[in-house]
């Protein structure tokens, strides 16, 4: 055992990162400039980041069926989204998007890696417009470095402001247009400009356009590496043939610059020609040839912008690619693994259940208060029992109910044939009796019946049932 | 609070807050050691002298200046009411007022209206509705049918009228019906006479003996003819309503033992415009006001 020590230790220095830097736990960030990047993968993103952030700023100004098409109505308590409208009922269906958001999140993380990240999370895509804009004010990577660090001027201090306008005045967009989620965006647009809103809209519409500021703006891949819990959690996620940007080691060590001769490589070097592009392109400023860091967000630009490098000095492409473990070592991949199928299945199955609920779900909601003061009354040779039923009308529009009971020796006191608006719940009182002669002394179960009345077609009943009580004995 | 929980509460919060501010400060600096650490080791793990980030500093010192500001403006240091003279009690009140004055406005129009009319909204009997169901309903119940003690209200039987003019007032300034307890007046043969005499319903058969009791003692009240007297809530004996039950017995206790019912005054419990809506609501549940259309009893 002993014997075999120091050959185990050196073999452990031999993976050892050639260099190892302290690091302050108070490190100060290092800025990053990221250089603008075009490629395969950049037009992929566009297409998925357009249409996610049209429709975010779209959407609220579009009406559907008479009310804003998605409208989170909080003071009312209702969401409208489309032809749905939810009541705080539905709560369970809002968890039950958001467990089929979590798994599908999972499904794809496991297949795809961190694309959630790369692709569509609203950082990304927030960031990438912000580094659009910073590029039109300040110019391009080495620009931009340049101009931090010479003195200030008027130029400087132009082009800063200009950037600073371009990002404060998009901020204000997004935090407009979130808080047009909640409150008419119509109304709100009136009311804002005209300095009638409510002091709070005014403070949450700050808020989310400082916030967006701040993330998009300041801190960028900071959220990703210090905030953001998905970062952290997304390896339990993965297995040896998830897709992620890897860098092949294998084809581009070592790595070194060169004199490009069209088709002849130096025998002593790799294929990385060591331009340094992929680390300058790269978001959260890493270096993908070190291997996989939680830091990576899977975005591809490092892909794009070492292809494009290959391309131009005549080798094959794909140097840094979406690859996984098992196809570096040169082993097969296989699309259907344990956690892809897990996952797909139980995200397939939850969607067919989810949609179910919703297809079936009833628009009418029938509820029976039992009176809270006497249990029963003896009045003129009835026992009488007192409930408050409520009918809400979660349809489009409004109804005709006709309410009923499954005794036949009982008389309903009260209202039994109402219109319920569409979007209101009506409480209507009433007072069932029952003949002292027809009382079998023992309490019961009683059905209440709540009938359309006012389609032929859909004659569809809502039953409820509550306790009616009289003397023992 | 008595004078020794308050210095208690005043020595225990300033001894917090100067113990903060010293345990913050006094980290505020390093230690001064050459090798930058505490010169604390743990298994051979050695612990920086790093002072606190600035941000961070810096927001526990906003957050001690906003505490020391939040005892001096509000109530926190035992008895010591605070510059601003902050209740909950009168936070409440203030948020009720406004509430009120908003549901005043609201309520305008209808004010404006006559209970005859009002009762014949739809729009306002729905409001009247919920105003009933959550300032009456406890004792009336919520279809205002009452219960043993509590007058139905559906019915055309009223103790003090239905007038829209006695509405208003049963529910603004309350009102007290008094029967007094006879068991020390009366003989155990009076009262079964009197109470023979009341639920006999064959005018022939009547009790002679029963009624020259109920003339003697009950008629002030009650009436020669027994119908009640509304302007004193005397109730009716010749119908079929019992607001304490029509047995025998529940008759004999009632005479027995008296009756002391409250219907507490609404004045200072609601604003006027609810008051005038719930009044039209009442009315237009009233039997004899619904001319004709009686309750719907469907099967």
């Amino acid at each position: 055992m002993s014997s075999n020590e120091p050959e185990r230790i050196a073999a452990v220095n031999e993976y050892a990162p050639k260099e190892v830097a302290e690091l302050d736990l108070y490190q100060k960030r290092e800025k990053i400039y990221t250089r603008s990047i075009e490629g395969f993968f950049q037009r992929i993103r566009l297409f998925t980041g357009w249409p996610l952030l049209v429709g975010y700023f779209f959407l609220p100004w579009t009406q559907w069926h008479g009310h804003q098409t998605v409208l989170f109505d909080l003071p009312a308590r209702k969401f409208y989204i489309f032809d749905l409208v939810f009541w705080p009922q539905d709560l369970v269906l809002l968890a039950w998007t958001l467990i089929i958001a979590a798994f599908a999140l999972f499904f794809f993380t496991s297949l795809f890696g961190r694309i959630w990240c790369g692709y569509s999370c609203p950082l990304t895509v927030w960031t990438s417009i912000f580094m659009w804009m910073e590029q039109k004010a300040e110019g391009s990577r080495n620009q931009r470095i340049k101009l931090d660090q010479v003195p200030w001027s008027t130029e400087k201090v132009l082009r800063k402001t200009a950037k600073h306008a371009m990002w404060v005045g998009f901020a204000f967009l997004t935090g407009f247009t979130f808080i047009g989620y909640f409150t008419p965006i119509t109304d709100l647009t009136f009311d804002f400009f005209t300095g009638n809103a409510d002091l709070t809209v005014y403070g949450w519409i700050g808020l989310f356009a400082f916030m967006t500021y701040l993330n998009a703006g300041w801190l960028r891949e900071q959220v990703c590496l210090y905030m953001c819990p998905y970062a952290r959690f997304q390896a339990a996620m993965f297995d040896s043939d998830t897709l992620t940007v890897t860098y092949d080691q294998l084809r581009g060590e070592p790595r070194g610059a060169r004199r490009v001769n069209e088709g002849e490589k130096p025998k002593n070097l790799g294929d990385c020609i060591d331009c340094m592009l992929c680390v300058q392109v790269c978001p959260t400023g890493i270096d993908i040839r070190d291997g996989l860091q939680y830091e990576c967000i899977n975005c591809a630009l490092c892909v794009d912008a070492c292809n494009a490098v290959m391309e131009k000095v005549g080798y094959a492409p794909n140097l840094i690619a979406y690859s996984s473990e098992s196809r570096v070592e040169g082993k097969p991949f296989h699309w259907l693994r344990l956690r892809t199928v897990g996952y797909g299945s139980v995200l397939l199955i939850m969607c067919a259940l989810f949609i179910g609920a919703l297809v079936l779900r009833e628009t009418t909601d029938l509820k029976i208060l039992r009176e809270r003061n006497a249990l029963y009354q003896l009045r003129n040779g009835n026992i009488e029992n007192v409930y408050t039923i409520k009918i809400g009308n979660r349809d489009r529009n409004s109804h005709q109910y006709t309410l009923s009971v499954d005794e036949k020796n009982m008389v309903i006191i009260g209202e039994t044939a109402v219109r319920v608006e569409s979007g209101e719940e009506l409480s209507i009182p009433v007072r069932l009796s029952l003949p002292v002669s027809a009382w079998r002394r023992r309490n019961f179960d009683v059905k209440f019946s709540a009938c359309l009345a006012d389609t032929a077609e859909r004659s569809h009943c809502i039953n409820q049932e509550s306790r009616f009580t009289g003397p023992l004995q | 609070m008595s004078s020794f929980w308050s210095a208690w509460i005043i020595i225990l919060t300033t001894i917090v807050l100067v113990g903060l501010v010293w345990v913050l400060f006094g980290n505020r600096t390093r230690s001064g050691n050459p090798d930058s650490t505490t010169g604390h080791v743990y298994d051979g793990i050695e612990e920086y002298d790093n002072p606190m980030p600035a941000w961070w500093f810096y927001m526990f010192v906003l957050s001690i200046i906003f505490g020391v500001a939040y005892l001096i403006f509000y109530p926190g240091m035992g008895n010591y009411r605070g510059v601003l003279g902050w209740t909950q009690n009168m936070e409440w009140q203030q948020e009720n007022a406004k509430m009120d004055e908003k549901i005043s406005t609201a309520l305008a129009p209808y004010a404006a209206m006559s209970i005859e009319d009002l009762a014949k909204d739809e729009k306002a009997m729905r409001i009247g509705q919920r105003l009933f169901a959550s300032n009456c309903a406890l004792c009336h119940g919520a279809d205002a049918g009452g219960t043993k003690g509590f007058p139905n209200l559906r019915d055309s039987d009223w103790l003090y009228g239905d007038s829209p003019e006695k509405i208003v007032e049963s529910i603004a300034l309350g009102r007290k019906g008094v029967m007094p307890p006879w068991k020390s007046v009366l003989t155990e043969t009076q009262i079964d006479d009197v109470t023979a005499w009341l639920t006999t319903a064959d005018a022939s058969k009547k009790p002679a003996a029963g009624a020259q009791v109920f003339a003697t003692y009950c008629a002030a009240c009650h009436n020669p003819d027994a119908k009640g007297n509304q302007a004193m809530g005397a109730p009716n004996l010749t119908d079929d309503v019992w607001l304490y039950g029509g047995e025998i017995g529940d008759i004999k206790f009632t005479i027995h033992n008296g009756r002391n019912g409250q219907m507490p005054a609404h004045e200072h419990l609601l604003i006027p415009e609810k008051i005038h809506l719930l009044a039209a609501f009442v009315y237009s549940l009233s039997a004899t006001n619904q001319e004709g259309t009686s309750q719907t009893a469907q099967q």
